[in-house]
């Protein structure tokens, strides 16, 4: 029995130590948000955010994050900048790889409240969408920006 | 939004106007489908509930091109319908559901918005029609003295108004009119406006169910131990030690490979992975990515089919005062959609549910119903929304082996391909070489094309009865006219002597339309080799081309328009480089400019910018149509550079992203899209974009370097050995 804080809630799932996380979530816990895209850590489909920090879900055996919180899409408030600029600049296409896309985005900027190009880059470089959504999510994330100013000075 | 499809017996309760569309004999019919009695198949295109809601059942596939969006745009357009209150609801698979122009449910051939476009504009028209005279009646005016605005019917005069909510009743008894009147495209409220997409808010909460997502109860996962080589058979496999996994429940040979069944996805592979499965070497050991590359090359000299014979092309090019002949070679590319393929299916004795992402419900329906031994009406196809589709989505395979595996099993069963899967066992964007000889008279008009065409068949893996004395017209979209252009190519070129002959590979590599079929592949070789022939004539290859297109105003019109937009003649920095191409397929005309910037050193390519024009006609949301465009730009750049299926020992080496590279956002140029305001016929958007980007990008390699490159994709090593030569 592995006991998980995801989303802030505990979960206790029969499963064993080795079983990648991103499985756990989807059909153990039915947070199906979270995408299979590779299982290699090679596209970010798979992207959550574990005591803070995005990784990739596929590559994280489940033994390993006990005690940890996690956060999925599913988790991030439906507010957050990042959610409501998606939806302003009309990023998603088939919308698949954009839970983990918006997860990486939501920790890129938790680092940095105004990252340049390369520091987008270097984030995102990693993430891959098959729709071509790229120069959106570039709009998305400067959108994204502007709410969390906004919101800074109130 | 989106909600499991509704049941027979939902309809029937729902007191409130219904509208449906139907195919008859006779065309496309649409009926008031309110008082259907018991019986009555779901087949409706939209209800009005007493709740003024208005519910559009969405019978298409949405892979992301915005076809649910533009759909219901058009309805409540026609409807006069406020946005706000309109839900979409997926329709199971029902002749309703048909696109006129393809003739079956299918979400192919850029075809959703233009197939269905007239029919839901009168199909909207007609209720808002009876709604108005629902009102009228109630008010015992005229229904000159009403009009809808949004989703309300009021009197002009005394300003009494009605909701469709409490008129859906009255009007779902009232007979409908035949000619409703249509609105002008000045009174148009959403048609032709930017409007933001009706499943974007459950995509980004995570919220949206692609087929991956699907769990219904008792279901359990499979996966197939699929043979490493084309034509393998297993000689021997463990079934034992993979039943002795944990969870595992069952192991079932199939025709495509050995199933196990377990309780979990990860013990599902466990037990694959005990399986231990020996296979044979296939029918091809030798076959690698070098040996199909070289028999495509000797296929050139076999006699193939001859696809189109104008004139005396062979006797013209004899007698041409000059010639100019090339070859060039596609590799195979793989679709490789986020979402791998899946599909959950559960057999039971009377009825089969089949839970997918499928682009083709029609298709979908007929294979479950073969493979479950059950009649069409006795399998239900539920789409879900779709990790992208690329047209992979549009095939069979992936539903087939899933109800295959339930009815062996008795259970709901999820089939999940891993990447590795998706890849090695795709149905690949056929490899194409080809040998085209131009003729030139002495005033430099081409008098002759004879056009040798290799390729692997793609009719051969979707539908070998449409092969026509040996010509698969599919891979000659965009060199000659398919059948029944534009609804899905047609050239824009035409020559005196003009002849094309075809010859359909023998290897056993499959293949399926990969997003505008062979259109973007076709386009290469033809423009880049029309960009050659400019070259050889010293002309620019605008100019060069406005004679060949005389009597194609569209093709003209955006090519001017692009060169306009792309300051086309006017100075780049020294080592820049910048190529155009066009393209038209699907109803729809393209042209593209690329710059780029070549490292003479690495044979690094860099786009540094594209500019597109489109006309696709009159269009519905134009925002659509540029994320279409530029998608269809960065797909297209991504095939242009790395994208080719590597083959080795007789069967796919090439396994997931590490190995195929696919592009990234560094990678990805700005991109300008310019829409053409055109009264001209409605186009197909989904596609047509991704056909001029690798010609434009590789004439603008040979315009910043003078290396003429032909062979896709353009990797560094191509690059420096055309430097070379």
């Amino acid at each position: 029995m592995i006991s998980l804080n995801v989303n802030g809630k505990i979960y206790k799932v029969e499963v064993s130590n080795d079983v990648p996380l991103l499985w756990v979530l989807r059909d153990h816990l039915q947070l199906t948000g979270t995408k299979y895209g590779c299982g290699i850590g090679e596209c970010g489909a798979c992207t959550v955010h574990i005591d803070g920090k995005a990784q990739r879900s596929c590559v994280v055996p489940v033994g390993e994050v006990k005690g940890k919180k996690i956060v999925t899409i599913e988790g991030l408030p439906k507010n957050h900048p990042v959610k409501r600029a998606w939806i302003e600049e009309q990023v998603p296409q088939c919308g698949f790889c954009q839970p983990g896309v918006i997860m990486q985005v939501a920790s890129l900027l938790s680092e940095s409240r105004r990252p340049d190009p390369e520091k987008i880059i270097g984030a995102m470089d990693d993430i891959l969408c098959r729709c071509g959504t790229y120069p959106r999510i570039k709009k998305g994330i400067r959108r994204a920006v502007q709410l969390m100013r906004k919101e800074g000075k109130k | 939004m989106r909600t499991p499809t509704i049941s027979r017996r939902s309809f029937l309760k729902a007191t409130g106007l219904t509208i449906a569309i139907t195919m008859t004999p006779f065309g496309v019919e649409i009926i008031n489908a309110s008082m259907q009695k018991p019986g009555f198949k779901p087949n409706v295109w939209f209800e009005i509930t007493p709740d003024d809601r208005i519910t559009i059942f969405f019978g298409n596939a949405e892979m992301g091109q915005g076809s649910m969006t533009a759909l219901a745009m058009i309805i409540a357009d026609e409807l006069e319908a406020d946005w706000e209150k309109v839900n979409i609801k997926p329709a199971p698979a029902a002749d309703p559901f048909k696109n006129p122009i393809l003739g079956a449910q299918i979400t192919v051939a850029s075809a959703s918005v233009r197939g269905f476009y007239d029919h839901l504009r009168k199909a909207g028209a007609v209720g808002r029609a009876v709604l108005i005279k629902a009102a009228a009646e109630t008010w015992n005016v005229s229904e000159d003295e009403c009009e809808a605005i949004s989703s309300i019917v009021k009197h002009k005069k005394t300003g009494k108004t009605l909701t469709y909510g409490k008129l859906c009743e009255k009007a779902s008894k009232l007979p409908i009119p035949e000619d409703p009147p249509l609105k002008n495209e000045s009174q148009f409220r959403y048609i032709g406006k930017p409007m933001a997409r009706i499943d974007i808010p459950d995509k980004v909460e995570g919220k949206a169910r692609y087929g991956l997502d699907i769990k219904v109860p008792d279901m359990l996962y499979g996966t197939l131990a699929r043979p490493p080589a084309y034509g393998a058979k297993p000689i021997s496999f463990d079934e034992s030690a993979a039943m002795a996994v944990k969870g595992v429940r069952k192991v079932v040979p199939t025709p495509r490979g050995i199933a196990v069944v377990a309780e979990t996805i990860d013990a599902a592979w466990k037990g694959r992975e005990a399986l231990k499965v020996q296979w044979d070497k296939g029918s091809h050991p030798h076959m690698d990515s070098h040996f199909i590359e070289k028999y495509f090359m000797e296929c050139l000299d076999k006699p193939g089919a001859v696809a189109k014979n104008v004139g005396d092309a062979k006797k013209a090019l004899e007698e041409a005062t000059k010639k100019f002949e090339a070859i060039y070679y596609v590799p195979h590319v793989a679709h490789a959609t986020m979402e791998p393929m899946n599909c959950t299916a559960y057999v039971q004795p009377d009825r089969c549910d089949v839970w997918a992402p499928t682009q083709a419900q029609t298709g979908a329906q007929m294979i479950a119903s073969r493979t479950s031994g059950l009649p069409p009406e006795k399998v239900h196809i539920h789409t879900t929304y779709l990790g992208c589709g690329l047209g992979r989505r549009s095939q069979g395979d992936f539903v087939s082996e899933a109800v295959m595996v339930s009815k062996a099993v008795g259970k709901p069963v999820k089939i999940v391909w891993t990447r590795e899967e998706d890849i090695k066992y795709d149905l690949f964007r056929a490899a194409t070489c080809q040998r085209i000889q131009a003729g030139f008279d002495s005033q430099g008009h081409i008098t002759a094309w004879v056009h040798k065409v290799v390729c692997t068949s793609i009719l051969k893996t979707i539908n070998p009865a449409m092969i026509k004395d040996g010509v698969d017209f599919y891979c000659l979209w965009g060199i000659v006219d398919a059948p029944r252009p534009p609804v899905f190519s047609h050239t824009v070129y035409e020559f005196p002597n003009f002849y094309v002959e075809q010859f359909l590979s023998e290897l056993p590599i499959p293949a399926c339309p990969w997003r505008s079929v062979q259109n973007a592949p076709n386009a290469f070789i033809m423009e880049c080799f029309m960009d050659e022939l400019a070259h050889l004539a010293g002309k620019d290859p605008i100019e060069f081309r406005m004679p060949l297109l005389k009597n194609n105003m569209r093709a003209r019109r955006v090519l001017e328009t692009v060169a306009e937009k792309a300051g086309w003649g006017k100075p780049i920095p020294k080592g820049n480089g910048r190529g155009i191409a066009q393209h038209s397929c699907f109803g729809s005309y393209v042209a593209q400019v690329a710059e780029v910037t070549v490292n003479e050193k690495t044979g690094a390519i860099k786009v540094e910018r594209v500019v597109a024009a489109v006309d696709c006609g009159p269009y519905v949301n134009p925002d659509t149509i540029v994320a279409q465009i530029e998608g269809s730009i960065i797909l297209g750049i991504s095939t242009t550079f790395t994208e080719e299926v590597i083959f080795e020992n007789g069967g796919v080496k090439s396994a997931n992203f590490n190995d195929y590279k696919i592009i990234r956002m560094s990678e990805v140029p700005p991109i300008e899209v310019h829409i053409i305001k055109s009264t001209e016929k409605m186009g197909g958007i989904g596609e047509p974009g991704v056909t001029p980007i690798a010609p434009a990008i590789a004439n603008a390699v040979f315009n910043a370097t003078g290396a003429r490159i032909r062979r896709l994709p353009l990797t560094p090593q191509t690059v420096l050995a055309s430097l070379k030569k």
